[in-house]
């Protein structure tokens, strides 16, 4: 294999008003044609802009300080603009993260790709668009020549990376550079989006570089994988060797971190200590030492360079993970890590008392049009669900985007009036009470919001966020609110003098933690928790996991988690619901759920998430689930799921299936050809045998 | 369970201890500080306050009674900026005509940007027909030519300054209550807004503690543009002779009046001073007002 793209060294740094950011510093790396790298890493660990450096599309500041990157023998540092305008988008192609955004939305999707042909081709404009409407063909894009004339808000979420993709393949280019093409897409339309790329480059030849957060994105698709951390490569392999056998403690730490390495043992998580160091003057040593288990006095006063055993498989670490020998006054001592709590696993803390139920709740939007409010229609966001939710679990519900989980949580903590349905609580109609009643109600039912940047005020401080709902529910004095205020900041794990500082002081999970804080204050005995680690880096999400779930034990609380991530719904979660267009498809205890699922659209959504692990990635022969979710404007006939399931008969068209339990007790689903035997058919057997012969049919 | 929570706390978390938080006045004033055009604006600002305000009380000069006597006479060392057409002390009268503009300016700049931001944030925040009844209402108040009503409004009132700064503010709020709207729109869709709902906050503590605190950066401009906008209207007004009434002038009034010479000889000193101050004052509120939206904003602020 010759070597496509070669980065030696490259130094990559913004000038901000702080002072000059070391994104990129020192990154050797190779792609050979034809070859998928990986470049995983967290968010700010210089992953985006090593991408943006083969690209030269620094943004404002930015420039490349040293280094090399030589596109086929060529170094293209420095090259003239002419000449890089030359590379771009026909020798390197690139897709971005957010489809809508990178699409001209004045345009049509034709005239934007033939735009980049003609650029680079001396093509007449017909041809042109006789190439887009080829490549549209290509990307897999239905009915590609009427569609070429389309915006690109007639196309969905997944159709408009295809276009994006289309765009960046258009002049055929040796290499195509994706920066997290499918972060901003479902785990179904992700699967769909990996497969094509994986495609494309086999028919075509072509070398990808893969950028990503995700582990399990790399791990089925990617040839290599490089590790970054803080604007270095960590640790580079071949990605069966990276996942059997990483030597890096940093890498080694992420595959801990998973929520999915624990969903069995429900263990804790391993969370990576702290955060990433401050790029303008990031630490002298090795940049992961501050937070690493088997840092020594000489990993914070070195730094260690990019070496193995094999040119195969390099890390840049003095005490690899899997030789923790170390030689102090001349004799081999071994390192043991620092002991993390691992044996703390989840205990069942279920009383059984249901807490809150929700009887066909259904939520409808009105669609209005005109100045006079006229109705030209309803959107079915939630239709007809029903769930109890007992003290002390955690309810997990899961779903694409679209399919009525957020509905449900806001429903709750009364952000949304029910079209229909009832919400009670202890006992009591939520939608019953008003006035003082209602306000003192609220207590009960606090909500955690997705995005903790948006949902703190910026202009208030830290500690008038918390007081706030003690305020309003005008509880305690002036001293004590703010003593309950220290006390919450204290147990969410931040410092009690951080009253004084505005949340954009805060790190992502710094923030999630405070905006954790404010719902605790009133002393809910429910908390709806909306994605709260979606936004959050890997090592993030599982220092805040943990701490949910400390004080989910310590305070006794009852969670409805709501997210489209399954893993991380699994480890937490005692109960999972599955909702798929407003209605919830299968319910049952977490573990029912993931390893026999009942309904075809739970089993199509396990095995659309990728799994941080190369031989099941593989392994799997399934197209996961293939389509896109219908408008939920005109929601199909009878069973929902039937237009985009695999199994689908006549009488899915005409008749909706009812939730009925399946395999063992306490397991629903809504499907005329389930994939589990039905509970009634093996009432008489003893619980335990039944579980058994589950087992068997998956 | 002790151990568990020492194993998420703040140690753990890699947080340098935080130290003694400065006031939020101090932190915005050090964001204000470095916008050097702002503080040049502001130096200048106050000193022409302290011009008009405190001036008279050095420079005595008869600002009531005409002398024809000085009639255009040039500057010297009596008059220093020499006199006008009625025989007034040009510099005294610069003083007395910027009172009234200054007074004027800020006064309708201030009852039109508050009336316009409760009036556009209760009608974005509550939104429907009291929104659509409340938006058109503007837009009826935007469609009537403002100049003409105001010139009517002064024929009918003898205009003495107080009414002035009504019959500007009741033309000027339209703009800001739309802009207000505009914004408090996209911000009761945040996050933080609807939280005030979950802990059971009223929808009148969304607006005044969360919507309003959040347009901060638009009302403050707005505020700016309206001193600068209601010292050119009040200009405008008094150039048509329409202005507050002698003996009182402003500086607009006092441009008109000069403006009778422009041709006769070269009276440079009726035109260019009262012209130059009214441009300076609008370019220092202007910049002065870009300098105070970022020290509003709590992200540009140093600890």
């Amino acid at each position: 294999m010759t070597a496509l793209l070669e980065i030696d060294d490259l130094r990559t740094y913004i000038r901000l008003k702080q002072g000059m950011v070391h994104a990129v510093d020192g990154v050797t790396l190779r792609v050979d044609e034809g070859e998928t790298l990986g470049i995983v890493g967290e968010s700010g660990c210089g992953k985006t802009m090593t991408a943006l450096s083969i690209m030269n599309l620094l943004p404002n500041g930015g420039h490349i300080a040293g280094g090399s990157i030589k596109l086929g023998g060529r170094d293209i540092v420095g090259l003239a603009p002419e000449d890089m305008r030359r590379i771009r988008g026909n020798e390197i192609g690139m897709i971005f993260q957010d489809p809508l955004s990178s699409l001209n939305p004045t345009m049509t999707v034709g005239r934007q790709i033939s735009e980049a042909v003609l650029l680079h081709r001396d093509v007449s404009k017909t041809e042109a668009m006789d190439r887009a409407v080829e490549v549209l063909d290509l990307v897999g894009l239905p009915r590609s020549r009427e569609r070429v004339n389309e915006y690109p808000h007639q196309f969905s979420g997944g159709m408009r990376q295809r276009v994006m993709i289309a765009m960046a393949l258009a002049c055929e280019p040796k290499l195509l550079i994706a920066d997290e093409p499918t972060t901003a897409l479902d785990v179904t339309i992700q699967k769909q989006i990996l497969e094509l790329i994986d495609n494309l480059r086999q028919r075509l030849g072509m070398a990808v570089i893969m950028v990503t957060h995700d582990l399990g994105v790399i791990a089925g698709r990617a040839d290599r994988v490089a590790v970054m951390y803080a604007g270095k490569v960590v640790e580079t392999t071949e990605t069966s060797n990276l996942f059997e056998n990483p030597r890096h403690p940093y890498t080694e730490a992420l595959f801990q971190a998973l929520p999915e390495k624990s969903a069995e043992t429900r263990e804790r998580l391993y969370s990576i200590p702290g955060a990433p160091p401050d790029l303008v003057s990031p630490p002298k040593g090795c940049r992961f030492a501050p937070r690493c288990r088997y840092a020594t006095d000489k990993c914070r006063e070195e730094s260690p360079v990019l070496a193995g055993e094999t040119t195969a498989h390099t890390y840049a670490c003095y005490f690899p993970v899997g030789a923790r020998e170390q030689n102090v006054d001349g004799r081999l001592q071994v390192i043991e890590p620092v002991k993390v709590d691992e044996t703390d696993s989840l205990e069942m803390h279920v009383t059984g008392d249901v807490v809150l139920s929700a009887q066909n709740l259904v939520k409808d939007f009105p669609v209005t049009k005109g100045v006079l409010q006229r109705r030209i229609g309803v959107v079915s966001a939630v239709a007809g669900v029903s769930f109890d939710i007992r003290k002390g679990e955690t309810l997990g519900l899961v779903g694409e985007s679209g399919c009525g989980k957020t509905t449900i949580g806001r429903m709750l903590v009364g952000l949304e009036k029910p079209t229909a349905g009832m919400i009670s609580f202890a006992g009591k109609d939520l939608a019953k009470s008003s006035g003082r009643q209602y306000r003192r109600e609220r207590r009960d039912i606090q909500y955690m919001f997705q995005d903790s940047y948006s949902s703190l005020d910026p202009r208030m401080r830290a500690g008038s966020i918390l007081r706030e709902p003690l305020v309003v529910q005008r509880m305690g004095t002036r001293s004590e609110q703010y003593a309950k205020v220290r006390e919450m900041l204290g147990k969410v794990g931040l410092p009690e003098s951080w009253t004084e500082r505005y949340p954009h002081e805060f790190s992502g999970g710094q923030r999630q933690r405070l905006g954790f804080a404010r719902a605790l204050m009133l002393d809910p005995q429910l908390i709806v928790a909306d994605e709260p680690v979606s936004a959050l880096d890997v090592s993030i999400q599982a220092q805040v996991l943990n701490m949910m779930r400390d004080l989910q034990r310590e305070l006794g609380l009852t969670y409805l988690f709501i997210s489209h991530d399954l893993s991380v719904v699994r480890y937490l979660s005692n109960h999972i619901g599955v909702m798929y267009l407003g209605k919830l498809v299968e319910i049952g205890t977490a573990d029912e759920v993931y390893l026999r699922p009942a309904h075809p659209y739970t089993k199509g959504l396990i095995e659309s998430a990728p799994t941080a692990d190369p031989v099941a990635e593989r392994a799997k022969v399934h197209e996961g689930i293939t389509g896109e979710l219908p408008s939920a404007l005109h929601p199909p006939s009878g069973c929902r799921f039937r237009t985009r399931c695999p199994i689908a008969q006549e009488i899915c068209a005409t008749v909706e299936p009812e939730l009925k339990p399946y395999g063992a007790a306490k397991h629903f689903a809504a499907c005329h050809f389930a994939l589990q035997p039905p509970f009634e058919a093996m009432a008489d057997a003893p619980t335990g045998s039944a579980r058994t012969t589950t087992g068997q049919v998956t | 369970m002790a151990d568990t929570l020492a194993s998420n706390s703040a140690a753990d978390l890699g947080l340098e201890p935080s130290t003694k938080p400065r006031g939020m006045l101090v932190r915005g004033w050090e964001v204000f500080a470095e916008n050097k055009l702002a503080l040049g604006s502001l130096a200048f600002i106050i000193f022409i306050l302290l011009f008009c305000f405190v001036g008279p009380v050095f420079y005595k000069t008869n600002q009531v009674n005409t002398n024809l006597i000085e009639y255009m006479c040039h500057p010297s060392g009596a008059h220093l900026l020499g006199c006008d057409d009625l025989g007034y002390d040009e510099l005294g009268r610069l003083m007395i005509g910027g009172q009234t503009s200054l007074e004027v300016g800020l006064a309708a700049a201030l009852v039109s940007v508050l009336f316009g931001t409760l009036y556009g944030a209760i009608s974005g925040f509550v939104g429907g027909w009291l929104d659509a009844l409340m938006m058109r209402i503007v837009d009826a108040g935007l469609s009537i030519p403002g100049i003409m009503v105001i010139i009517i409004l002064s024929v009918i009132f003898h205009p003495s300054p107080l009414i002035m700064v009504f019959i500007i503010a009741v033309f000027y709020w339209f703009g800001v209550a739309r802009l207000i709207r505009g914004e408090t729109l996209s911000l009761r869709t945040r996050e933080y807004v609807q939280a005030v709902k979950v802990i059971g906050g009223l929808p009148m503590r969304s607006v005044v503690r969360h919507v309003v605190p959040n347009a901060i950066g638009t009302i403050i401009v707005q505020g700016t543009f309206a001193v600068a906008d209601s010292i050119l209207l009040l200009s405008g007004l008094g150039f048509l002779g329409l202005g507050v009434q002698p003996p009182s002038t402003d500086w607009g009034s006092m441009l008109a009046s000069a403006l009778t010479y422009i041709q006769g000889g070269n009276y440079w000193w009726l035109i260019y001073p009262p012209g130059i101050l009214i441009i300076l004052v609008c370019i220092a509120f202007n910049f002065i007002g870009d300098a105070l939206r970022d020290a509003f904003e709590t992200r540009l602020q140093r600890r």
